[in-house]
């Protein structure tokens, strides 16, 4: 008997699977065939997503459970171009949750959602017996309007220019980090945060971007992936150039991970025509969590359907889909 | 105004220093040398830093046994799935160990059919677990070489010290040496130097592998796990087969010693005694290559103490895996019938493709075609 | 095998335990596997929540050195530039 394991749920390999070997098995469409961010609807006016949330604990430097939801579904729109409107929510909450915990959450939904410039139109309550989920559990679906048409996973072609948003993985550091028995003490914080208001900086100066995409789960790595499949190009990536904090890089020293399979939550890529590289990069370095800003590659032919990565030595290797549950290396 | 930090990670990750290595070695390279890195850190290291693509085609390297996750015979780790299923258990181990299938499946999935399976960083978390528990068995899984030995008998020694009942072990501890002893043995054994793990070293000092340039007149560079450290430690191999010397030589000095750690060493000693045998995954029984608790501390046993549940048949590696010659040096991953197809990462046959730092799982993330 | 990572001592309790400074993160860590004294600001290799011994510092800069002779030696020709052909792939951008 085959089983779900939590190697299903981490956005790499098995996730894939997962969602090939049953969803699209029943449920494939020419909507979810497309496997973006968000689906386009009524003729593309439109951009619909949605996205659960489950996070222990609740509150982490950088953030809550709250913030993160409206953050989650809002930027999934917003890398389709698409500025937020309308968001659904949903919450499933175990007995015995403080009232004051959820005021603190709701609040900080609230302001988030000010910042996104979106309004809740819908929501649910679930109340259930303890031990059925951990504390409290948040979906959130989202209605977009689009802004910037053409934003896709299959438009990138050589010598588009790979740009990330600003340093990597430190939302799956430091959650990480502070869990139970790593006890590693850090001033990192997430990078949990709405990406709308970059997007809209964008438009505004004119720049458009062929892709983007924020690095969630399986982080810079599985995006970098699923673009070389969709697009059937080789992304080249220039090692050194990926931008990475000294304590991200201490945290994947200590447990043995690449800063590259961590998860971001305000974190995001962009295909860009290299002409429009330099421009970008002045916009969203204008937001001041996005400081390390940098291109850190390009399209190419050589190996398609493939990440390299380069050294500073002239050595290149793949870079593959995050498999597996994130572990520490012991060896 | 303070004097400039030594970065200890910069320091041997420097790209000129790289390339002034890649260059040396090149020059000098005169014959061709089938390199073991028996640590799997140094195998992690070599792909992960694309260090064949600088080296000249006279290294070739035979990527070693040493991974402690890999090289686990499944019926150990069945040992460790039928542990996890006893009433009131919690299972504990280190980090990726609970990936690693068996014949009934991984620790992830006894986990996932409710069994309480959880890994720690460090071995003495273990402690917090079992005084949180108190009406629970706990029962740490221990695997590791020479470099987590110590550790293992850090954490007996408290629960001893504290007297804690509720902490049980099964020892999976395996050593260096007698390993490397084996692989030269064999008759098909192509390998002409060794690259000597770092931090199993840290632990029982350079010493140990006095024997392979005496016995075998391989010659033995304990190197570190930096990139510039396996430069300079290829470079020191090179400079012995040229000047047709054996030697045993020590390129990491900034932490290994001739005699290595006492105390660590003392611990593991107090704690522990050699097996007559022990089953690696791959390579069959090796006379003396693992550890077990001594007969003393029988009580903390969990092997003895679940004696009557735990399955004892032998199971025979996979018949299209070809682990066993991937460790001699006489195949590469890429040679195997099932690499890559029946054999990955998410679900591994072999040892080699179990952990990351497996020969297979490494040419499968890293390149090979490249 | 056997992950480890040289870490900075800034701070050491009474019960033996150190506060280890890794690129910026903190973890404590345990003395006891090693025999010498340790002090702030010295360097330790860390094993699963353990020192598990002293880096020399000394031999650490020892090798630099050694390093970066290698380059002046090249530079001033001592070794020569042309014989082998430096066979890495040129950088692409």
């Amino acid at each position: 008997m085959k089983l779900i394991t939590l190697a299903h749920g981490n956005g790499g390999e098995e996730n894939n699977e997962l969602i090939e070997g049953i969803f699209y098995k029943y449920l494939k469409n020419d909507y979810l065939k497309k496997s973006e961010d968000a689906s386009l609807i009524e003729g593309g006016k439109l951009a619909f997503t949605t996205d659960s949330f489950t996070i222990s604990p609740l509150f982490f430097s950088g953030g809550d459970i709250g913030k993160l939801s409206v953050c989650g579904t809002c930027n999934d729109l917003a890398m389709m171009g698409a500025k937020p409107k309308y968001v659904t929510l949903a919450m499933i909450i175990e007995e015995g949750f403080e009232v004051s915990v959820l005021d603190e959450i709701v609040k900080s939904i609230k302001k988030e959602l000010e910042i996104c410039g979106a309004v809740v139109v819908a929501g649910d309550t679930k109340v259930v017996p303890r031990g059925s989920v951990d504390r409290l559990f948040i979906n959130t679906s989202g209605v977009g309007v689009m802004q910037l048409e053409g934003i896709s996973a299959s438009n990138l072609a050589v010598g588009d220019a790979i740009v990330v948003s600003r340093d990597i993985g430190t939302h799956g550091a430091a959650i990480y980090a502070n869990r139970e028995g790593i006890d590693i003490t850090s001033t990192l914080k997430s990078d949990c945060a709405s990406l709308w208001p970059m997007v809209e900086a964008l438009k505004d100066a004119r720049i458009k971007p062929k892709e983007m995409r924020d690095a969630t789960r399986g982080g810079l790595a599985a995006v970098l992936n699923e673009w070389a499949k969709a697009s059937n190009i080789c992304i080249e990536i220039d090692e050194e150039k990926i931008p990475v904090c000294s304590e991200v890089k201490g945290i994947c020293e200590l447990l043995g991970f690449e800063p590259s399979a961590l998860a971001n939550e305000g974190t995001f890529v962009l295909a860009l025509d290299p002409n429009d590289v330099d421009e970008a990069i002045k916009v969203l370095k204008t937001f001041s969590q996005n400081k390390m800003c940098s291109c850190i590659g390009k399209v190419t032919d050589e190996y398609t359907k493939k990440v390299v990565l380069s050294s500073e030595w002239g050595t290149k290797r793949f870079l593959d889909m995050p498999t597996g549950e994130l572990l520490p290396r012991i060896c | 105004m303070p004097q400039k930090e030594l970065d200890l990670f910069k320091a041997f990750r420097n790209p000129e220093h790289m390339k002034a290595l890649a260059k040396l070695i090149k020059q000098e390279s005169k014959t061709k040398i089938r390199l073991m890195e028996v640590c799997g850190g140094h195998t992690h290291t070599i792909m992960k830093y694309g260090i064949p693509q600088i080296l000249p085609d006279t290294i070739e390297f035979v990527h070693g046994p040493g991974c402690p996750v890999c090289i686990m015979p499944k019926e150990r780790i069945d040992h460790a799935y039928v542990l996890s299923q006893q009433p009131d258990v919690i299972m504990v181990t280190l980090g990726d160990m609970i990936k690693v299938p068996g014949s009934h499946g991984s620790l992830q999935d006894a986990r996932s059919k409710g069994a309480d399976v959880r890994f720690v960083y460090s071995p003495l978390d273990t402690l917090k677990i079992a005084k949180d528990n108190p009406e629970k068995k706990v029962i740490f899984f221990a695997i590791g070489f020479e470099t987590t030995t110590p550790m293992t008998a850090a954490l007996i020694d408290q629960v001893i010290k504290h007297d804690l009942k509720n902490i049980f072990f099964h020892i999976n501890h395996v050593t260096v040496p007698e390993v490397m002893e084996v692989l030269l043995q064999s008759e098909e054994c192509l390998i002409d130097a060794f690259i000597g793990p770092s931090h199993v070293s840290v632990i029982t000092g350079s010493k140990i592998y006095d024997q392979f340039p005496k016995k075998y007149h391989k010659p033995v560079v304990v190197t570190g796990f930096e990139p510039i450290d396996v430069m300079e430690g290829i470079l020191m191999i090179v400079r012995q087969v040229n000047e047709k010397r054996a030697d045993l030589e020590n390129q990491y000095k900034r932490s290994v010693s001739y005699e290595g750690n006492i105390v660590a060493q003392d611990l593991i000693n107090k704690y522990f005694d050699q097996r007559e045998l022990f089953k690696w995954r791959g390579l069959g029984n090796i006379p003396k290559s693992g550890l077990k608790l001594k007969d003393e501390f029988s009580y903390l046993d969990a092997e003895k103490i679940y004696d009557k549940v735990l399955p004892k048949e032998e199971i025979n590696d996979h018949k299209l895996c070809i682990c066993g010659d991937i460790l001699k040096g006489v195949a590469k991953p890429t040679d195997c019938k099932v690499f890559g197809k029946a054999c990955k990462p998410s679900s591994p046959i072999g040892s080699c493709m179990v952990s990351s730092e497996g020969a297979c799982a490494a040419y499968y993330k890293y390149g090979g075609v490249l | 095998m056997c992950l480890s990572i040289p870490s900075k001592v800034v701070e050491i309790d009474e019960n033996n335990m150190a506060t280890v400074d890794t690129m910026g993160v903190k973890r404590q860590v345990t003395l006891d596997l090693i025999g010498e004294s340790v002090e702030v600001g010295e360097y330790v290799l860390i094993h699963v929540g353990f020192a598990m011994n002293k880096i020399s510092t000394e031999e650490a800069e020892e090798s630099i050195r050694l390093y970066e002779e290698i380059i002046e030696q090249m530079n001033s020709g001592q070794i020569d530039e042309d014989e082998g052909d430096m066979g890495y792939a040129s950088k692409r951008t």
